[in-house]
């Protein structure tokens, strides 16, 4: 597990390593992705769609000129459609190798440090797309954060 | 060696750059000297290049290629003082050696080393070429007129003429020094030396012989103060010379030593020389070499700038600010003139993509036994630094393919009654925002008929197919993948890759080529691309309120149809819809069918009004049917990201003015997607029939008319030039014939029958018209009046259809076949 964060250059073990993740909800569920991932979070955007593309591309947005794709987490988990307004969808945009990509989310939440011992792969029981989608879970005092593979959510949406 | 640190490998990179360049001048003198062996200046030119890279590999300890430069340089040397006069051989050679050199240097660009190949055989081929010489030109020359020159390469014995040399020397000398001021700084110095320190003179001669090492350096300093001495005339200058004249390399060797008739021109292109360093110099004051990285950036730049300016002038054309408008308005003229300011800093002269051409052909030439020359016209066309580099590779191999198939052998040139020199042309030029760039030869041209006998022994097109296509169809089908015509496979060409790579690489820049050939005259390719890739012209068009961009370069026309027409245009060729342009069938796909976001439509349930753009894919038509078009713009042309990039239908996106991403279609992915390219080798071949006389057996377009007796006919719509109709009143008489007005000219008119008109059949009602199928031959136009022209049909008029005599079963309905230009010919109206 990554234990070096940014806010945290005093890593000495591991077991007392700490990581800040910026968290986020898909559904009932509590997201986190490492917050040196994230260059930003965006109020939702205008998305143009772009046809025959694989189905979790909702579409293509404009970035201060630049154009990133956005993924629909919802439909990358194989999770319901959203019910309410798309355009209420908020944008985490992380870097990825192949430029930014923007993951359409319900709603942010904070930017929590975790230690990196409370953390656990996801039981065998786990299947199917979020399986390889989620890397694992950290134990939160009242939930579970699970943590996204960005790359592999990224090669899911080809 | 390898491993230089960051200071060096600047250094190293600066080499490089440098290197590269003189390496492409190099090729191109050398190959302008064997036109030229005795042109000292360009000589005097290669030494100073190949001199710089080597002294500076010798510096960077890249020892094998201080070594290959070294003896060339030796090699050059001896061709620059005129002991050696340049065989082609010795050319052979030399341009290995620039060969060599490019090699290494691309291995220490690519692997920060040197590289492992061996370069003995070659500096070994040099060095027989040094010595060959040296045997060669010495025992040639008669005594009393040996030169220092081969007096020093013979290390040995003392000069037997030393007096003799000294008088021609000193006069030399003098003159030189008289004409010349400032004087020629290494004469003099070297000479005021010798005087100076006559005892320093003996162990100085004796040393070259012994030593390597250059004693000339030191001399070549304040020659000034030294200059009043130097006309005295000193015996020991004859002792000098074969000091200086050691083959040396590494300093440039003195004049003095020189006989006259070879010294004054050396002396001069010297001079030149300097006169050119000062004039580059100048240019390079004027010029700055800048990292292609930030061209590329400010590029990128700029086309942001040219989005954030559609966007404001968007906005602002909204506002009824007068000041805001102004401004908006400078906006977009600064904006658009900083776009093309930049895109010319990207441009670069055709030249550089043509450059290493003539090596290639002379090269290949040589092997081939041909005698070719290369002509360049408009070298110094412009197009992006992106785009050249795309068309480099594609260049070369039609140019190889030009001097392997193309030009023949000098003596079947000859017999052909051609100059034996082959010519090979090439030609750039711009002309409606692209550069067309055409290659063209002078040789047998391509041989249409055989190009049939392979196409049907490779079963690209069936035999009886193959005979109904045009020369120029047939032509074309060598940029068919697999499709080599060469009688046999030789090293250079025919292996059956080939033009349709060449093809597929000048299509992804947005390209397009043509082949045109004359048997026995010669080929020509013509290569058509965009001037830049990065911003391109687009028409917008939206469907189900998307939109997107389609680049103007496949754009050919637009049509409308409202939907009281569509029903009637659109035809179906088995659920296929097609809709007549001009008389040829456009096949139709529905961009919203094939982006899938929306249903397929029913045959029937097409009735809204249609907008149809049509485009060219490769040589193909094909029609896309839009929602709706909305305007031409500008548009900045950004990649897709990984996940997208596979999907065929898009080329990129761009950020449209109100600041939402468009897609840009990809019409030849389109084309492929709707299969309109897949259809294409059978469609070309079966379903365009020659519209001219051929006797198809395949589909072909049939104007039916009826005649006034009720009967039907059927005229092919290839030999009709256009329908008219005339008010009855209009139709006069001139003798026996009736005629009417009809574009300034008399128009004769007769019967289907070919008989003369007979009086207007209708009645005197005034406002009755006689519809009329105009034929034309030559100039003379002839009206076939007719009772009523029933429709136009595509029918298959010999296979499937049963015949009886002339007539054909036509839409259920007994047609006979007229052949109009029998019916005129029996009317007996035209003079043929």
């Amino acid at each position: 597990m990554t234990s070096n964060g940014e806010g945290n250059p005093s890593t000495d073990s591991s077991s007392s390593g700490q990581e800040a993740y910026c968290t986020f909800r898909v559904s009932e569920l509590l997201f986190g992705v490492a917050v040196r991932q994230v260059q930003e979070v965006l109020r939702s955007q205008r998305t143009t769609r772009v046809p025959l593309a694989p189905f979790s591309v909702h579409g293509l947005m404009n970035l201060r000129g630049q154009i990133v794709s956005a993924i629909d987490l919802r439909k990358q988990l194989g999770l319901d459609s959203l019910t309410k307004e798309q355009s209420d969808a908020m944008n985490v945009v992380i870097r990825t190798e192949d430029g930014p990509t923007s993951l359409m989310v319900d709603e942010i939440g904070d930017v929590i440090a975790v230690q990196s011992d409370r953390f656990e792969t996801p039981p065998e029981t786990l299947q199917g797309p979020p399986r390889e989608l989620i890397r694992g879970a950290f134990k939160l005092e009242n939930e579970l954060l699970l943590i996204l593979d960005t790359s592999c959510v990224i090669k899911f949406a080809a | 060696m390898d491993g230089f640190d960051d200071d060096e490998m600047e250094i190293v990179k600066e080499f490089l750059v440098e290197s590269y360049e003189s390496l492409d001048e190099l090729d191109q003198n050398l190959m302008a000297l064997e036109d030229r062996p005795d042109d000292r200046e360009r000589l005097g030119s290669i030494f100073r290049t190949v001199h710089t890279i080597k002294g500076t590999s010798g510096f960077l300890a890249l020892n094998k290629l201080e070594r290959v430069a070294h003896v060339g340089e030796n090699l050059l040397v001896k061709l620059r003082d005129g002991r050696l006069s340049l065989t082609h051989d010795i050319a052979d050679g030399l341009l290995g050696m620039v060969d060599a050199i490019r090699a290494i240097l691309a291995n220490l660009e690519q692997i920060g080393n040197e590289g492992d190949a061996d370069y003995e055989a070659l500096i070994l081929k040099l060095q027989e070429l040094l010595h060959g010489a040296d045997a060669g030109t010495q025992p040639s020359q008669p005594p009393a007129e040996q030169t220092p020159e081969s007096i020093a390469t013979e290390p040995v014995d003392p000069p037997p003429e030393p007096p003799q040399l000294d008088s021609e020397v000193n006069d030399e000398l003098t003159t030189e020094l008289d004409a010349q001021n400032p004087p020629e700084p290494q004469a003099i110095d070297n000479e005021t030396a010798l005087t100076n320190h006559p005892d320093d003179l003996l162990p100085t001669t004796d040393k070259p012989a012994l030593e390597d090492e250059p004693v000339l350096e030191p001399a070549t300093e304040g020659p000034a103060q030294d200059a009043p001495t130097a006309p005295i005339p000193t015996p020991h200058v004859s002792n000098a010379a074969p000091v200086n004249e050691q083959p040396q390399p590494d300093q440039t060797p003195p004049k003095v030593n020189k006989d006259p008739q070879t010294a004054t021109p050396t002396l001069n292109s010297e001079d030149k020389g300097t006169s050119d360093h000062q004039a580059n110099k100048t240019v390079a004051d004027a010029s700055v070499r800048i990292d292609v990285e930030i061209l590329d950036k400010l590029m990128n730049l700029v086309g942001e700038l040219v989005l954030s300016r559609n966007e404001i002038v968007q906005f602002c054309s909204r506002l009824e600010d007068a000041r805001m408008n102004a401004a908006s308005q400078r906006l977009n003229l600064i904006t658009t003139e900083l776009q093309e300011g930049v895109m010319k800093t990207r441009m670069q002269p055709i030249r550089n993509a043509w450059s290493k051409l003539p090596r290639v052909v002379r090269d290949l030439s040589a092997t081939l036994g041909k005698q070719v020359e290369v002509q360049m016209f408009g070298a110094d066309t412009e197009l992006d630094k992106t785009v050249l580099e795309a068309i480099k590779d594609p260049l070369t191999h039609i140019v190889r393919n030009s001097v392997d198939h193309g030009i023949e052998s000098p003596e079947q040139r000859i017999a052909a009654g051609k100059p034996g020199l082959g010519t090979l042309s090439l030609r750039a030029f711009h002309e409606g925002g692209q550069v067309n760039i055409e290659i063209a030869d002078d040789g047998g041209g391509i041989n249409a008929e055989r190009i049939r006998e392979k196409a049907v022994e490779k079963g690209v097109v069936a035999a009886d197919v193959s005979h109904e296509m045009s020369e120029r169809e047939l032509i074309n089908l060598i940029l068919l993948p697999g499709f080599s015509t060469a009688q046999k496979v030789t090293n250079v060409s025919g292996r059956g890759v080939g033009m349709d790579v060449v093809k597929t690489n000048i299509e992804q820049i947005g390209g397009t080529l043509d082949i045109q050939s004359v048997a026995g005259k010669g080929t020509t390719l013509r290569i058509k691309i965009p001037l830049t890739l990065a911003i391109v012209p687009a028409l917008m068009v939206t469907v189900d309120d998307d939109h997107y961009a389609i680049p103007q370069v496949n754009l050919m026309e637009l049509v409308r149809l409202s939907n009281d027409r569509v029903n009637d245009e659109i035809e179906y060729i088995h659920n296929v819809p097609v809709y007549r342009l001009r008389g040829n069938l456009l096949p139709l796909v529905y961009l919203d069918e094939e982006l899938e976001v929306r249903e397929r439509r029913k045959q029937d349930r097409r009735n809204e009004d249609i907008n149809i753009v049509v485009l060219r894919a490769d040589s193909e038509l094909f029609g896309l049917v839009v929602d709706s078009i909305t305007d031409t713009q500008e548009i900045v042309v950004k990649p897709l990201g990984q996940n997208l990039k596979a999907i065929p239908a898009y080329a990129g996106a761009t950020i449209m003015g109100d600041g939402h991403v468009a897609l840009i279609l990809d019409v030849l992915g389109l084309a492929q997607k709707s299969h309109v390219l897949a259809q294409h080798r059978d469609r070309s071949v079966r379903e365009k029939p020659p519209l001219a006389m051929s006797r198809s057996s395949e589909q072909e377009e049939l104007l039916v008319v009826e005649s006034h007796e009720g009967l039907r006919a059927a005229i092919r719509l290839s030999s009709v030039a256009r329908l008219e109709e005339f008010p009855v009143q209009n139709v006069e008489h001139a003798g026996s014939k009736s005629v009417v007005q009809y574009r300034g000219e008399i128009l004769p008119l007769i019967d289907l029958t070919g008989g003369p008109l007979h009086c207007a059949p209708m009645g005197d009602e005034d406002d009755s018209v006689i519809s009329t199928v105009v034929f034309s031959q030559g100039d003379q136009n002839v009206g076939v009046v007719v009772g009523k022209i029933v429709d136009i049909v595509a029918a298959d008029i010999s296979v499937e259809t049963k015949t009886q005599g002339n007539s054909r079963i036509i839409k259920n309905r007994v047609t006979e076949m007229v052949n109009l230009q029998h019916v005129v010919q029996a009317s007996g109206v035209v003079i043929c």
